[in-house]
């Protein structure tokens, strides 16, 4: 049965550096599982950590932040500003019983469709080790 | 006007690239029955006129007013269908686009699936096209200058081509003299130009140009502001010398008590310099200049009884006090011509570069043939008495190139032309001497590059196909330990010389660039260009384009080739005279804002301050969004504890419904 679950997970990544990265894993013809599902945003400074918990509420397995190699951002401290809000909600949440291989950041540059793979893959597989997440589960969609 | 959202969806075949995975009919379909969407179609190249038109027609005739494409990445063509959407009369910024291309069809080769994630990211589309709203672009001046940082021969050509077209340019060069690695060249492949004779013209234009202000040993410090609007801020380095008074006589430098012993930057250690120096004759401007890592007076306060230099100079042109200056500007563009450094090749300790005085490099070859070089242009191996003419000589290739064990990847282009066009130049200034090329491959691709090499072979130079594992010593020879590839026989070659042909690697201050203007790195660590085939000038950093080896080895038609491409490109920004900023920017409720400031520190541009309104009597600060500076990160919409900071097209309303759906459908 557990071998069978195909994790959800949702990723946000940035557009100058983790979206073009994985642009170019296609461009490449890279395979990798198709679990992940992308939403845009231009700096992964912009990501609220609501998101997060709204994408897990929302039904994901798992998720995924990523952004510009530290230093490299295209708003300056954009994923600075995503990194430290990343680590205190990765705090809170693992200390409400979200186990933390559900929440991942990582990142990718624009030349990195392989480096995009390896994580897409890698968040995948965290996210069918822990398994199905109910926890925080609304009953249905509300959009 | 009724704003009930009336969505149009367009699935986009990409001929088979899309379609050969992802099911276009049954996305279609599915896409048809979500909320809102009155029509969805397929079709089989959306970008293409008849696709365009579909969706104009469409807006038409259905009254759509809000458009979702799936098909590639809104990196490839939200701007095409954007242009769309304007043209049949709705405002542009009521699109969505869903990337079922790059991350989907083409990642996902199992059809299934790959139709399953199409549907989910084009729902995902439907639920935020619904949502988005009208955004207006502004237009702002461009201010009619450009920045252009490097003075090699892609920064001369891009500077002359902008000057001449009649826009301010302001060309900053980091050493003393303009020229870059042209001008250490002594004769160009394959034609043999003389590489001083073609370029010091060019480098004379520079220095005269009326539209031109040169700033040598010069450094950009600080770079702000926006496309059409960069602020930029240039340290001129002290020289120590009044270059209004110096005449270039030289006397300073014959006078300088370290004269004849400080190694010669341009001619790549082979020669020496004084501490006051020209960097070489033809340097532009001629002007003398101060190592301050060097000279006695400067590093130690004492200089004999008074400096040389001081006594020798008649129109008292040194200046011990003189300080560093600081200029500011404004230019509406910036080119990044900023070059490349050559291979150390001490990083292959296999060869003994370090080791031996017959190992040299191809630079420090070049060096050696040029008639302005240490040796006047003759061949020799070592200095003074013990120099002698080397009679076997032998080049290694792909020194630094394709080679993994460096990190280098990538092939430089350019060695094995300059080698071929060594070998010809030692041939020619050696008679009888025995060449020979150990090498991997040949690429002579360029125009005129196979004919030049076949005239080499034709005077008598041997290619060995093989990449040499060791040289070292016996006696007064180098041997060259290498296997011929092609007839696999391990073989021992005995020469007087060895000349690497290093490869081209990116600066090692290229942070210092990418910290000033946000660019990224490829893989190969040169700078990014925004598009590898339609963009090979662009960055994703709008108003800032490269020219020359900073993006990538090109040889010199090349380099001046895309040089030209980047002065036009900053051509068409500054002759236009207008450009449009970032629609996508930040905005604040102020009704709900309660003043804390938060944003204002978050924000990386200082676009956001706060400001004393009056709310029902009460005087209350609220935060207010600078548009001008605002680049769109979004970072204070992340950052506001109320939802009052927003960014347009990513307003956490809008991005919440796709979250939804990306996580909800199963």
């Amino acid at each position: 049965m557990k071998e069978q679950f195909e994790p959800n997970v949702v990723a946000f990544l940035c557009n100058w550096c983790s979206y073009a990265g994985a642009d170019l894993a296609g461009t490449s013809r890279i395979q990798y599982p198709s679990n992940l599902n992308v939403i845009r945003v231009m700096c992964s400074g912009r990501v609220n950590p609501l998101f997060v918990v709204n994408a897990l509420q929302q039904g994901a397995d798992g998720v995924l932040i990523s952004g510009c190699h530290p230093g490299d951002c295209h708003y300056m401290e954009g994923n600075f500003y995503a990194r430290r809000r990343f680590a205190l909600m990765k705090e809170l949440l693992e200390y409400v019983g979200v186990d933390a291989r559900r929440f991942n950041m990582s990142w990718v540059s624009a030349s990195e469709g392989s480096k995009w793979k390896d994580v897409v893959q890698g968040v995948v597989e965290k996210a069918k080790e822990a398994g199905p997440f109910e926890q925080f589960r609304r009953n249905k969609i509300n959009w | 006007m009724n704003n009930k959202p009336k969505i149009g969806v367009y699935v986009c075949h990409c001929g088979i690239n899309i379609a050969k995975t992802v099911d276009v009919n049954t996305v279609t379909e599915f896409a048809s029955h979500l909320p809102n969407v009155k029509v969805a179609r397929n079709y089989s190249y959306m970008c293409s006129d008849p696709g365009q038109l579909l969706i104009r027609e469409d807006i038409k005739n259905e009254g759509l007013n809000r458009v979702v494409v799936a098909s590639c990445s809104p990196r490839m063509h939200e701007l095409t269908f954007r242009k769309t959407l304007a043209e049949a009369g709705l405002n542009p910024y009521y699109l969505e686009m869903a990337n079922i291309r790059e991350q989907c069809s083409w990642v996902h080769e199992e059809g299934e699936r790959a139709t399953g994630k199409a549907k989910k990211l084009v729902a995902a589309a439907v639920s935020k096209v619904r949502l988005l709203e009208p955004l207006q672009e502004k237009e702002v001046d461009v201010e009619p200058a450009t920045l252009i940082i490097g003075g090699g021969i892609a920064g001369i050509q891009a500077a002359l081509d902008i000057a001449n077209a009649g826009f301010k340019v302001y060309l900053v060069e980091k050493t003393p003299s303009v020229g870059g690695r042209m001008s250490q060249l002594d004769k160009t492949f394959p034609t043999l130009d003389c590489s001083a004779c073609i370029l010091t013209p060019k480098m004379v234009d520079v220095a005269s140009h009326p539209n031109i202000e040169l700033f040598t040993y010069s450094q950009v410090e600080e770079v702000s502001g926006f496309v059409g609007n960069f602020q930029v801020k240039v340290r001129k380095k002290a020289r120590y010398v009044d270059v209004d008074k110096c005449t270039g006589c030289g006397a300073c430098a014959q006078e300088c008590r370290l004269s004849g012993r400080i190694p010669s930057e341009f001619d790549v250690g082979m020669g020496k310099r004084a501490a006051i120096y020209l960097p070489f004759p033809q340097a532009v401007p001629a002007k003398y200049t101060i190592d301050s890592q060097r000279c006695l007076f400067l590093t130690r306060g004492k200089c004999g009884k008074s400096p040389k230099c001081v006594d020798a100079c008649a129109a008292g042109a040194i200046n011990f006090e003189q300080k560093d200056e600081i200029a500011e500007f404004k230019v509406g563009a910036i080119i990044v011509a900023t070059g490349f450094d050559v291979f150390d090749a001490s990083r292959k300790p296999e060869y003994g570069y370090n080791d031996y005085v017959n190992v040299i490099t191809s630079l420090e070859l070049e060096r050696l043939v040029s008639a302005s070089g240490p040796t006047g242009g003759s061949v020799m191996i070592g200095t003074g008495e013990d120099a002698s003419v080397p009679r076997e000589i032998a080049f290694i290739k792909c020194v630094g190139s394709r080679d993994k064990s460096v990190g280098n990847e990538y092939c430089s282009r350019v060695c094995c032309m300059y080698t071929a066009k060594l070998a010809h130049l030692v041939e020619e200034k050696i008679p009888g001497a025995n060449v020979r090329v150990y090498y991997m491959d040949v690429r002579a691709f360029g125009k005129g590059f196979e004919e030049f090499y076949d005239r080499v072979r034709r005077e008598g130079i041997r290619y060995i196909r093989g990449n040499p594992s060791e040289i070292f010593k016996r006696g007064d020879k180098l041997v060259i330990k290498v296997e011929n590839t092609l007839t696999s026989t391990p073989m021992e070659d005995e020469v007087d010389l060895v000349v690497l042909g290093v490869g081209l690697e990116p600066r090692k201050d290229a942070r210092e660039i990418i910290d000033l203007l946000r660019l990224s790195q490829s893989a190969d660590r040169f700078f990014l260009e925004a598009h590898p085939k339609l963009a090979p000038v662009d960055t994703a950093t709008d108003g800032v384009f490269l020219a020359g080896c900073a993006q990538g080895p090109k040889d010199i038609p090349d380099t001046v080739a895309q040089a030209k491409g980047a002065a036009s490109s900053a051509l068409v920004l500054l002759s236009s005279g207008r450009v449009k900023v970032q629609a996508q920017i930040s905005f604040v409720n102020e009704a709900t804002c309660r003043g804390c400031g938060f944003c204002v520190e978050i924000c990386p541009y200082g676009a956001i301050e706060l400001v004393t309104v009056n709310r029902m009597g009460h005087q209350v600060s609220v935060a207010r969004v600078n548009e001008a500076l605002c680049k769109g990160c979004g970072a204070c919409a992340a950052g506001c504890l109320s939802g009052s900071v927003q960014q347009k097209s990513f307003m956490d309303r809008q991005i919440l419904p796709q979250i939804a759906v990306l996580g909800g459908m199963r």
